[in-house]
This record gives structure tokens, sequence and C-alpha cells, in this order.
């Protein structure tokens, strides 16, 4: 992949919004890979977890928001009790999908879900995935 | 002894064979747990963003009605709820500035500083019980059963609210040996379920189940064990799916750790509500003289 890196990138608003709401200091990851390497839904990703931090420090947030990634990490924080530079990854995937879902875009449509997989669902997946995944 | 108890909404829908189990063996083992008289949804999830306080009052609120009652803690029995209730008790206990937004925000209730303190049922059972404890109570000890503990993701993460070791956990596999089980060791034990992407990517979380439940398989377990209910529904739901996707595919019953513990107590197998476990394991239960 080729990237273009520039001042305006990395000093970008989108840098700063990430660390400020993610309360994750960015350059302390060392891209050892850990997270990604016990990541359980990693199968599934187009860009691995530890490329997303990576990417959100050089401030290509276009190529995050083409990325389903952050739309299927779980939140089951293995990577943020696994980093040995106390990253906390999860924190980062949360202000990455609150910036989307702040400007009123859903991930999940709670409309598309049929009526008998919402009758056979818990209560509690229903509930954190429209925490997670709706605006 | 007296305990308040939080249920929160699946234990009142999908998994009343969680709730009617624990609190019969509570009864039996001499622990009345006592529901709140008023109590609100957790909210499910702790917010993890560092200007998202609103999310943070739907578990608060339901720790000051347990205030207001006189208790000092209270029990749930939902991994879900106890993880956000114990972090949204962590958060107000330890940010004094995030403690005074709150407070100031629910300006109808009394000050809350993190006063309670939130528990899981096992915890109640190896601290306060004692392995000892509940082995002495034991009438139907569940001997030539192989069950394989599966932990899921909220009991043990974040470290500061796991109730075990974050990475290798025993205190289910302690639990099910005081009942006399023969306890399965398998690599997949803290690997999380899919969770709530059940709803959008179901497709994915049928990959995660497969991975967990072949692992236990292979280690030799009949039946794995739980205590979250959406574990419960991610791996048990839908095996048959799993069956037709993977030819060497074996179903296999998911049970409550509660039920197991109702059971070797001697307490019967209607309170254990075995037809609401999602792979039936009452044909395993009777080939093991365990159930008639």
């Amino acid at each position: 992949m080729r990237i273009e890196i520039s001042a305006k990138r990395l000093q970008s608003d989108f840098v700063k919004k990430v660390e400020e709401i993610s309360g994750q200091t960015l350059p302390s990851c060392y891209q050892c890979g850990k997270c990604s390497a016990g990541c359980p839904m990693s199968f599934a990703m187009d860009l691995l977890p530890n490329q997303i931090i990576h990417l959100v420090r050089l401030g290509l947030e276009e190529d995050i928001a083409k990325s389903k990634t952050i739309w299927l990490c779980a939140s089951c924080l293995t990577c943020s009790v696994r980093c040995p530079r106390g990253v906390d990854l999860s924190r980062i995937m949360e202000a990455l999908r609150l910036i989307t879902l702040r400007k009123n875009i859903d991930y999940v449509e709670p409309s598309r879900i049929a009526a008998e997989i919402i009758a056979e669902l818990p209560q509690i997946a229903l509930v954190s995935s429209f925490r997670k995944l709706t605006a | 002894m007296d305990l308040s108890y939080y249920p929160g909404c699946t234990l009142k829908t999908k998994s009343k064979n969680l709730e009617d189990s624990a609190i019969a063996s509570m009864t039996a083992l001499g622990i009345n747990l006592v529901e709140l008289p008023r109590w609100n949804c957790c909210g499910t999830v702790y917010s993890l963003a560092d200007d998202d306080l609103v999310h943070h009052l739907a578990p608060l609120r339901n720790l000051i009605r347990v205030k207001e009652e006189g208790n000092g803690r209270v029990l749930t029995l939902c991994s879900f709820c106890y993880n956000t209730l114990k972090r949204a008790n962590l958060l107000i206990k330890n940010d004094q500035e995030k403690r005074n937004t709150i407070n100031s925000f629910m300006e109808e209730e009394a000050d809350y500083e993190g006063e309670v303190e939130v528990v899981h049922l096992l915890q109640i059972l190896r601290d306060e019980i004692g392995w000892e404890g509940v082995s002495e109570k034991v009438v139907v000890p569940l001997q030539g059963l192989k069950v394989a503990p599966y932990y899921g993701c909220t009991l043990l993460r974040p470290q500061e609210v796991a109730i075990d070791q974050v990475e290798r956990p025993t205190i289910m596999q302690q639990l099910l040996q005081s009942l006399g089980a023969e306890v399965v060791d398998f690599p997949f034990a803290t690997e999380c379920c899919g969770s709530f992407q059940i709803v959008g990517n179901p497709e994915f979380v049928l990959d995660c189940a497969w991975n967990i439940l072949s692992s236990a398989l292979r280690w030799g377990a009949e039946a794995l064990v739980v205590s979250c209910p959406l574990c419960d529904f991610n791996l048990g739901q839908r095996q048959r799916e799993i069956s037709n996707r993977y030819s060497e595919f074996r179903e296999m019953p998911i049970l409550y750790f509660t039920q197991l513990l109702a059971l070797s107590l001697g307490l019967g197998a209607e309170v254990c509500r075995f037809d609401l476990n999602y792979v039936d394991p009452r044909p395993l239960l009777e080939s093991k003289g365990l159930i008639r």
C-alpha cells in the first residue's frame, strides 16, 4: 500500500480527536502485533488491529473509513490486557467508531433485523449491539 | 445471610435457567438472594470513551438503588451486568472530576461515591462459602461428567475487574472439581465468542463458536460450562448450523455453572430448567446417571 505522509496529516484534528476520545497515547505503540495475534475477529478483518493504530497516527482517516475492522471489534479487550506498552486499543476502536456514529451514521440498522431474529436474541446482544454500533 | 441481587434484563427473559438454578443453589448454601425492588437495564456495555459520561448513569443508578436499600454490596449473575456495574463503580470511585460531573448531572439522586461493592456469584462461592463448603453440600457428585469451563470476556477483562487470573483462570475449574466433575482444560477458555457481533455479523460469530467448540471437543469435553447468557446463546443456539457447515462437528450441550451446582446439591432437574438450554443436556446427564 502506497501512503503519503505529511505534517498536515500527522497533526490533523482527526489524530487529536482520537487521542482525546480514547485517552490513549498513540506513539506508545511499537507495532509488535500482539493485539492482532490475539484478536478473535482478526480472521474477518481487512486491516489488522495494529495496522489501524498505525494508520490513525499517520492521520489516514480515509483508509480507516474504507475498512470494516473497527466495526468487527467486539470489545473483548484481549488486546487491551495483552499490550506490552499499555495501550488500550479497545478505546481507540471505540473512539474511531464514535467519530462516525456522532455524524448520525449507523452501522447496524435495527429496523432491518427480522422480527424472528430479534425475538430469539438475548437482550444483552441487542442492547450492546445498538449501544456500540448505532448513533 | 441476605445478599442484594441485581438480575438484569436477560435473566428475566432468555436465561431463566441461569436465574432459577442460581437462586435455588444459593438458598441451599445458606445465602438468600434478595432482588432489588427497583432496577433498570445496566446498558450492558461499559462506555470506552473519555468524553461519554451519560452512558455511566444507567449502571450507577442501580448502585444508588442498592445503597438506598442500606446494602454495601450487590450480587450479579450475568457477566455483562457484572462488568458494566463494576467498571462504572470503579470510575466514580477513582475519578473525582468525573464523579463531580456525574453527581451534579443526576440532581434528583443522592451523591454517590462508589460505596457499593459489585460481586459475581462465582466470587461468593470461592471467597465466602469456599470450595470445601460447597463440596460438603454435594449429594449428587458429577462423577464421570467431562466438562470444559469457558469464561468468555467480561468476568476477566479488563484486569481491574477480573474475578481471577486474566490469562489462566481456575475459578470455574475449582468449582466443578468440588462438584465431582472431571474438568477438561482447553486453550480457548478465555477466547471471545463474538459477543454482540451476533446481531450484525452472525456468520463471523459462527466461526468463533466453531473455533471454541471444536477445540473443547478435541480436548475431550462432553459439555461446555458457561456463566454468560450471551456466550450461552452464541455457542449453543447455532450448533445445528455449525454441524451443517462442518461435518466432523458433534453437537455439545452448553450448561450454566449454576445448573450443575443445583444438580449436584440435589435440588432436582426441574429447578435447572434444562428445557431452556439450546442443546438439550438431558441425554448426556441421563447417560451419566445424574438425572432420571
